[in-house]
C-alpha cells in the first residue's frame, strides 16, 4: 500500500520539464541532479515534496528523451508513483525499469493538496480527501514482473535472461 | 493475414510469428548510447552480475551531445567511457565524427535490421528499412549483455503520401503537417509505415528526416520500405551488399490510414512549447527571432545545407540575427566543404560548430537568452529545451530557417528566392 500527497501537473511534461538537458553534467552525480526534479514545471516542487507523494499528470507525461534520468531523479526523491491519463512510451519502460509505478487513471478526479492511497494488488486508487475510489489499468506481465523484482537490472540478475 | 514492415522484421529476429500486440524477444543489431545517457547505461550493466558484452562490433558508443566538452564534469563523462570502449572492446566514436542517429544511417543500419539505442531519436533508422527505437539506459544495458530485448509488437498506422512537392516545401514540413495531424501522443505505442509514390521519389536525407520525428507523435518506430532508393544510399556508402528488398504485404493489417497530398503542404512551423503546434509559415510571418540553427539529426545532412546555402548565396544574414550552422557528420561538413556550401554560409555569417547535437538540446553552443526566440531545424520545441524555460523555439524546415536569417523574422523561402 502507498500512500502520501497530490501533487498535480498538466498535460505534456516532457523530460525537458523533469530534468532539463542543460543538466547534462550532474548525470553522473545524482544526489545533485535530483535537486532540479521538475524544476521547469514546478520550481518549488523540490523542496516540497517528501517521500510517499504522488505526481499527478494528465496526458503524455514523459514525452521527450529517453534520458531515464527523468525517471530515476522522480524515484530519488521519495516519489512513490506517478499517477497519469496516459504515458510516452519510453519514459513509461524507464519508470518500471527503475522499479517506480505509472499508473494510468482518470487523474480529474485527484485535486492537488489531495492525501492519496494506492493499492498495487487489487488496482484501486483511494483519494483520502474527496473519499473518491478510482481504479487503474493493467500493466503487461513482463512489466509486472520487472516492477516486482524491483527494476531491470535486479530482474536481470536474478533471471539471467527475459522471461515471457 | 499479412504482415506490416514492424511484424516482419519482429517476426524475422524473435523466429515467431509476431502480431500486433503480442510480445516477443528479438535479437539486436546494433545498440548504442551517446555521451549523456551512456554513463548511467554503464553503471548499469556493471550492475548485472555478468560482466561481457555479448557483442562487442554490435556495441557503440558515440560522443556527440556534449562536444567539445564544455565543462570537467561532462569531460570525466567522456573518460568513462572512453575507458570503457578499451576494457570491453565495443565501437567508439570521438566528438566531432558526428551524431549518433547520422553515423548509425551512414555506418551501420540496414533494411530489416533492429536497432536500440539509448537517445529517443533512434526512430531515425527507420528511414533505411531498420525497425529502430529509442530505450532507456537500463533497456540498453541489458541489450548489452543479453544482446536481445522485448517488444510489445506495435499496430500500425499506414501513411500514404501521393503528389509533388511545391517548391521550397520538403520532407520537414510533411512530418509537422504528419505531428499536427496525429497529435503529440497520436501515435504512442504505434508503428507510422510510409508508403506512396512521394514517398517512392523521397531521397534517404528526406526518410530519414520524417522517421526521425515519428517520436514526435509518440510513435515506437517511422518506418519506410526499402527499395532502389535504399540501395543507391547502401551503395554509395560502400554497403550495397547489405540492401535487400522489403515492403508490407498487401493484406497486412492497419489500425489506420492517413492520406497526405504532398502538392498541398505549405511550408511549416511548430511554435512554443510543444511539436504538435503547427501553423503553416504565412500565419507566422514577421515574428521576430533572434537565433537561426541548421543542424541536428532532423536537418543537418548535405542536402539541407545545400538549400541554406542556395538561399544565403551572396547574401548577409540579418545583423540582429545569430546564425548556427552544425554538420550532421564529419561526412557532411567534407562533402559540404569540398561542394562549397560551408564557405557560402560562412561568408554570409553564419558560425559554423563541429559535427555534432550543438544547441539543440541546450547543453552549450547556443544557449538561449530570456524572452528570446530561436528558429531551428530541429525535432523539440519543448520549454526548457535550448536551456532557458523563458525562451521560444519555433521549428521547421532548412529552407525557412535560412530565409528567416536573411530577415530576422519567421519568413516564408518562397518570398526571398
Amino acid at each position: 500500500m502507498l500512500k502520501g500527497r497530490a501533487f498535480k501537473f498538466g498535460d505534456n511534461i516532457s523530460t525537458d520539464h523533469i530534468i532539463p538537458g542543460k543538466y547534462a553534467h550532474l548525470r553522473s552525480d545524482l544526489p545533485e541532479l535530483a535537486k532540479h526534479v521538475m524544476e521547469d514545471a514546478d520550481p518549488t516542487f523540490a523542496n516540497k515534496v517528501k517521500p510517499g507523494d504522488f505526481i499527478i499528470a494528465g496526458k503524455n507525461f514523459g514525452l521527450g528523451s529517453s534520458r531515464e534520468h527523468a525517471a530515476l531523479v522522480i524515484k530519488i526523491a521519495g516519489v512513490s508513483a506517478i499517477l497519469v491519463k496516459s504515458v510516452a512510451r519510453i519514459f513509461f519502460r524507464n519508470a518500471i525499469n527503475q522499479g517506480l509505478p505509472v499508473l494510468i487513471c482518470d487523474t480529474n478526479k485527484i485535486d492537488a493538496g489531495d492525501e492519496i492511497e494506492v493499492n498495487l494488488a487489487t488496482g484501486v486508487v483511494t483519494d483520502l480527501t474527496n473519499r473518491g475510489q478510482l481504479t487503474f489499468g493493467k500493466i503487461p506481465k513482463v512489466m509486472l514482473d520487472i516492477l516486482d523484482e524491483g527494476g531491470l537490472v535486479p530482474y536481470i540478475t536474478k533471471h539471467g535472461n527475459f522471461e515471457l | 493475414m499479412g504482415k506490416t514492415l514492424s511484424e516482419k522484421i519482429l517476426s524475422e529476429k524473435s523466429g515467431s510469428d509476431a502480431r500486433a500486440g503480442d510480445i516477443v524477444i528479438a535479437q539486436v543489431d546494433l545498440a548504442f548510447v551517446q555521451d549523456t545517457t551512456g554513463p548511467l547505461t554503464i553503471r548499469q550493466f556493471k550492475e548485472i552480475k555478468h560482466g561481457r558484452i555479448a557483442n562487442p562490433q554490435q556495441t557503440a558508443i558515440f560522443l556527440d551531445h556534449a562536444i567539445p566538452s564544455p565543462n570537467r564534469q561532462l569531460s570525466n563523462d567522456h573518460k568513462f567511457l572512453r575507458r570503457f570502449a578499451e576494457d570491453t572492446g565495443c565501437l567508439i566514436f570521438e566528438g566531432g565524427s558526428g551524431i549518433c542517429h547520422q553515423l548509425v544511417a551512414e555506418m551501420f543500419a540496414n533494411p530489416g535490421d533492429i536497432i536500440v539505442g539509448a537517445d529517443s531519436h533512434t526512430v531515425t533508422a527507420g528511414g533505411l528499412g531498420a525497425f529502430a527505437t529509442g530505450m532507456g539506459s537500463s533497456d540498453i544495458a541489458v541489450v548489452f549483455a543479453l544482446g536481445k530485448t522485448w517488444f510489445r509488437v506495435p499496430e500500425t498506422f499506414k501513411i500514404s503520401i501521393s503528389g509533388r512537392f511545391r517548391k521550397w516545401v520538403g520532407a520537414k514540413d510533411l512530418v509537422l503537417h504528419l505531428i499536427s495531424v496525429l497529435g503529440a501522443d497520436g501515435a504512442t505505442y504505434k508503428a507510422l509505415e510510409f508508403n506512396g509514390n512521394t514517398v517512392a521519389n523521397m531521397t534517404i536525407s528526406q526518410r530519414l528526416t520524417v522517421a526521425n520525428m515519428a517520436v514526435e507523435a509518440g510513435a515506437k518506430v517511422g518506418i519506410f520500405p526499402s527499395d532502389n532508393v535504399t540501395l543507391r544510399y547502401l551503395a554509395a556508402q560502400r554497403r550495397g551488399n547489405k540492401y535487400r528488398p522489403l515492403r508490407p504485404d498487401d493484406d497486412a493489417n492497419y489500425e489506420r490510414a492517413i492520406i497526405i497530398d504532398a502538392s498541398e503542404i505549405e511550408p511549416m512551423v511548430a511554435m512554443p512549447h510543444t511539436v504538435d503546434n503547427v501553423a503553416p509559415v504565412n500565419m507566422l510571418a514577421g515574428t521576430k527571432i533572434d537565433q537561426v540553427f541548421i543542424g541536428t539529426c532532423t536537418n543537418g545532412r548535405l542536402e539541407d545545407l545545400a538549400i541554406a546555402a542556395t538561399i544565403l548565396k551572396k547574401k548577409k544574414c540579418h545583423p540582429s540575427v545569430r546564425l548556427i550552422i552544425a554538420p550532421a557528420s564529419q561526412q557532411v561538413l567534407t562533402k559540404a566543404m569540398r561542394i562549397g556550401y560551408i564557405q557560402v554560409l560562412a561568408a554570409a555569417g553564419a558560425m559554423i560548430l563541429p559535427p555534432g547535437c550543438a544547441a539543440c538540446l541546450g547543453l552549450h553552443q547556443g544557449v538561449l537568452g530570456d524572452n528570446e526566440a530561436c528558429l531551428s531545424t530541429a525535432n523539440r520545441n519543448f520549454k526548457g529545451r535550448m536551456g532557458n524555460p523563458e525562451a521560444s523555439i519555433y521549428l521547421a524546415s532548412p529552407a525557412t530557417a535560412a530565409a528567416s536569417a536573411l530577415t530576422g523574422e519567421i519568413t516564408d523561402p518562397r518570398k526571398v528566392s
